[in-house]
Order: structure tokens, then sequence, then C-alpha cells
């Protein structure tokens, strides 16, 4: 911080000290550098924007300070290099302002992957069926990292079938109905199945409403339907234990 | 039972290369009798519409010989960018692996056998299982 | 760094090639590829680029008897894509929006190559002219 702190004053008296007030834009590059680094890393530790202008701010009245020093008496002199000192600042407070909020949305950007990639787990249910539970609003991206997800999952596991489940879902417009029909057409051209679960009544008024054809799709109402149609497709029975009989036959 | 042929893609076919594969597959199903052939694409990394045509048009010509053909590891982002094109291959069986692919195989070829040992309409009759 | 906010496009970095066979068909796959590796794209936007790419070519080709391709690399803002164009002197197309309609082929084919490529990239442009030539250029963003 304070090695910060002296780095920043040293560029901006050492280009001062030339007299030449006005500060060619390649000198500026540096200073702006720096300040560019420090209010990212401001940005990322969550400082406040008034803490990361104040930094800078209290740089200036510094430099006001030692200016005022080495000007003695000659006021105009002053008044002239004030005025410099105030432009550059300006200019620089403003980087700092943009260089602080592209921070702020790198970590916002950062934490939508994260979200997205948290929010879509695949679930292995059974030998060769997959489950992915669906949660909140469903968008292009997200559509795409779902999709994906689920396919290479079938890929890894050799799963022939994958239930996907929106009953977590709040709405499906047309463009979430034609994303779930591209994944379920895409899982079918590599050779495996989809079927969707969770349709809520809402779901499916809308989807009528809307003119949305899912009749292609295998739809069912529970997660717990979906898995009994897998299994009647893969074969499989799931029976009550009978309490054991006398007579075998 | 005849014998099943394995036809593994390992590079990106330039349009010769393809069209060669083609005859070549043809003649080697006639040759060898074969029931069922299994073309595998897990290697294959991109497929746009000359090569769905190739592989659409192998699974015909393999079934007017009287030959199964199943396309099996279709890569996920093959799969989702050949959907989006607008490419189905509409005739062409797929599985998800060789293991799997060839399983598909014995079941159809053991329903066609089955269909032709039951001149009666006999549905139940040289069904093993 | 003055530019932060600005959505100018810029061009970083390109490349030009000429096709005039089949062969180059894949060589230029494996060039759009690695544009689109550097830029750290993800496969399955990768995958729809250099089949929208391979379309196109193939259309050069076949109709045109070849042609030449700029690929570049654009930013716009934080965004970077891959700009392809495609460049020939064929016979044009007459009728642009039919060329353009799923299944509409002069060559006895699926018909799908331009409006297919179309939905694989994120911004499409075509231009022809009767007697002079075909123009496309497509634009696939990073995440788009
Ligand atoms: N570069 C070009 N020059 C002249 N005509 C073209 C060119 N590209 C496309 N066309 C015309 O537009 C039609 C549609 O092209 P498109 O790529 O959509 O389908 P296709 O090439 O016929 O079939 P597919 O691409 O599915 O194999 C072509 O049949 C051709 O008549
Ligand atoms: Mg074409």
């Amino acid at each position: 911080m304070r090695e910060q702190s002296e780095g920043i004053v040293n560029l901006v008296v050492d280009n001062l000290n030339e007299q030449t007030i006005q500060l060619d834009p390649y000198a500026l590059e540096p200073i702006q550098e720096y300040l560019a680094g420090i209010s990212i890393s401001r940005a990322r530790h969550g400082f406040s924007p008034r803490e990361t202008s104040f930094y800078v701010l209290s740089l200036k009245n510094a430099i006001l300070d030692v200016q005022e020093e080495s000007a003695g008496s000659d006021i105009a002199a002053l008044y002239e290099s004030t005025r410099a000192l105030n432009r550059l600042f300006d200019e620089l407070s403003t980087n700092t302002f943009e260089t602080f909020i592209k921070g702020r949305e790198d970590v916002i950007l950062r934490q939508t992957d994260e979200i997205s990639e948290i929010s879509t787990p695949v679930i292995r249910v059974w030998d060769q069926i997959l489950a992915m539970p669906l949660i909140g609003t469903l968008d292009s991206a997200r559509t795409q990292t779902v999709m994906e997800n689920l396919l290479q999952s079938i890929v890894d596991t050799g799963s022939e079938i994958a239930i996907l489940d929106i009953s977590g879902v709040p709405a499906v417009d047309s463009l979430v109905a034609q994303h779930l029909i591209k994944t379920v057409s895409a899982t079918r051209l590599m050779g495996a199945e989809c079927i969707i679960s969770g349709i809520r009544p809402e779901i499916a008024q809308t989807v009528v409403q809307l003119g949305i054809d899912l009749s292609q799709v295998v739809t069912k109402a529970t997660l717990a339907s979906a898995l009994k149609h897998a299994f009647g497709m893969l074969k499989l029975e799931v029976r009550k234990t009978q309490p054991p009989k006398p007579f075998m036959i | 039972m005849g014998p099943f042929l394995l036809v593994t893609i390992q590079v990106d076919l330039y349009d010769r290369l393809a069209l060669m594969l083609e005859s070549d597959l043809v003649q080697a199903i006639s040759k060898s009798g074969a029931q069922g052939v299994l073309i595998d694409i897990s290697a294959v990394s991109i497929v746009d519409s000359f090569m769905g045509r190739i592989i659409g048009n192998i699974a015909s010509m393999a079934r007017l010989l009287d030959a199964h053909t199943v396309v099996v590891g279709m890569q996920p982002a093959v799969a989702i960018t050949l959907i989006e094109l607008g490419l189905t291959l509409p005739g062409v069986q797929t599985a998800l692996n060789v293991e799997k692919g060839m399983q598909l195989l014995q079941s159809r070829i053991r329903v066609a056998d089955s269909e032709e040992d039951a001149p009666h309409g006999d549905d139940d009759a040289g069904s093993p299982e | 760094m003055r530019h932060t906010g600005t959505t100018m496009l810029v061009v970083l970095n390109k490349d030009a090639y000429s096709i005039q066979r089949e062969q180059d068909v894949i060589l230029f796959r494996n060039r759009v590829k690695e544009f689109a590796v550097r830029i750290g794209m993800g496969v399955v936007n990768q995958t729809k680029l250099i089949t929208a790419a391979s379309e196109l070519v193939r259309n050069m080709l076949r109709y045109a008897n070849g042609g030449d391709v700029l690929i570049e690399v654009i930013t716009r803002g934080r965004e970077n894509g891959i700009r392809l164009t495609f460049k020939d002197q064929g016979p044009g197309i007459p009728d642009i929006k039919q060329a353009m309609q799923d299944g509409f082929s002069t060559g006895r084919s699926l018909g799908l190559g331009l409006p297919g490529t179309k939905r694989l990239v994120s911004e499409f442009d075509i231009k022809s002219t009767v007697g002079v030539g075909t123009t496309v250029t497509i634009v696939k963003w990073k995440n788009g």
C-alpha cells in the first residue's frame, strides 16, 4: 500500500519536474496503468468506489503540498502548475473509475460462469440413466451450457437415457422450448434418448398457447414417472420383494 | 448371422477420400456378405453437409445390399452443430459407442431374420427370447 | 486502455487464403481452427464456425471454381471473435432469398449450406451480383 503510493507519487513528480506541465500522452501511460492496476485490485477486494477515488484524490493533495513547497513565493507558477495538476488528476480519476467498474464487471462475469456451472449437475440415477435437474431461469447461454454438459456426460458414462427435469424452471418461453427440443434432437442423433420431466400445469398451458410442438419429445409430469418410463425402455422392472412362499415354483 | 464390418474414420476426409470410402465400403459389404456395418466417427471433429450426405449414402447403399448401418461415437459438439445446420441424418441409426452399436445391429438382424423365418406371420415363432 | 467502453470494431490479426482445389478445404479448416483456439473459443462454437466455413468454402469451389478467403480476429470491447470473408468471381446468385431457403439447391444437394451456415454463426451477410461474383461474410463471437 505504502509502496504503491510512493511509486505513483514518484511517477507523477518525475514527470512534473521537467516543468513541461503539459504532460504528453506517452508520459501518462505508465501512470494510468499503475492506477488501473490499483483500482482493479481494489474492486476485486471489495473496496467501495468512494474509498478508491479518495485514494487517488489524496495523492493529489500530497503532490500539491510538494508543489507548494518548491514554488516558494512564485504564485503565478504555483497557479499554473496546480491547474495542470488538476487537469491531470481529472483524467486520472475518470480512468480509475472506469477501471474500477471494469474490475467489478469481471467479478460478476466470473460469478455468472460459476453459477451456471454449479447449477447444472448431472446425476447418475441408475446404470444407463442420467438425470439433470434444472433450477432457475434458462437463458440462451445457460441452455447451451446445459446442453453441452448433458451430452458430454452421456458420452462419458455411456448412458442411453437422460432425463431433463424442468420442475425448477419458473417459465418456458418459445426460445427455451426450442433449446429443449434441440437438446433432445442432439441426444438422439448421438444414439441416446432424452426425456423431459417436471412439466407443471402452467408450463403445459404456455407451451400449447405459444403453439410449440413438443409431440416428438417424451414428456412426463414428474421425475418419478420419467424414471419409470426409462426403466421400461431398458426392460427393467422394479418389484416389491415377495414374502418367501412355502413352495417355490 | 453374417459378419459385421467396422469402419473407423480417423482423419478429416476431403471429398475424393470420402467418395473412395463410399465405394470401397460398398464393395466390401458385397464381397463379405456382411449383414451389419459400424461406422465409428468418434475421431471426426467436423461433419458438414457433404460428410453427412456420404454417411447417408453409405447407409442407403448398404440397405440395398441387405446390410444395416449404425453410426457410432458422434461427438457432442458435432451433434449440436448438425442439429443447428438442419442435418438430422434421416435413415441412419446411431449408437453411443462401438459396443452399443454392435448390440443394436445384433438385435436388428435378429428381428429381420425372425421375420424371414416366420412366413406364416406367426410373430412368436423363431424368436429365441 | 483509453478505448475502454467503446464498441468500436478492431481487427487484431488477419490472413488471406486462396481456395482452388478440394484439398484446400481441409487445410483452410485447420487454419480457422488455429485462429479460434488462439482466442480461446470453446469446442462447440469452434465446431459450429468450422462447419459453417466448410459449407461456404465448398460452395465456392462447387459453384464458382474457387475464390479467396480472409480470416480476421476482431474485437468489440471485451469480446473477441473470428470474421471470415469468402469472395469469388463465379456466376453469382440470381435470387438470394431463394438460395437462403432450407432445401433449395441447383446442385441436386440438400440445400442446407447457406441457411444452415446462417444458423451456426453470430452474424451473416451475403452479397451477390450475377456475372460478377458472390461475397459471404460471417462472424462468430467467442461466446456467441
Ligand atoms: N458461391 C456461390 N456462387 C454461386 N452460386 C452459389 C454460391 N453459393 C451457393 N450458390 C447457390 O445457392 C444454392 C444454395 O446453396 P446451399 O449451400 O444452401 O445448398 P447446396 O450447396 O445446393 O447444398 P448443400 O450445401 O446442402 O450440399 C446452391 O445450390 C447454388 O445454386
Ligand atoms: Mg452448399
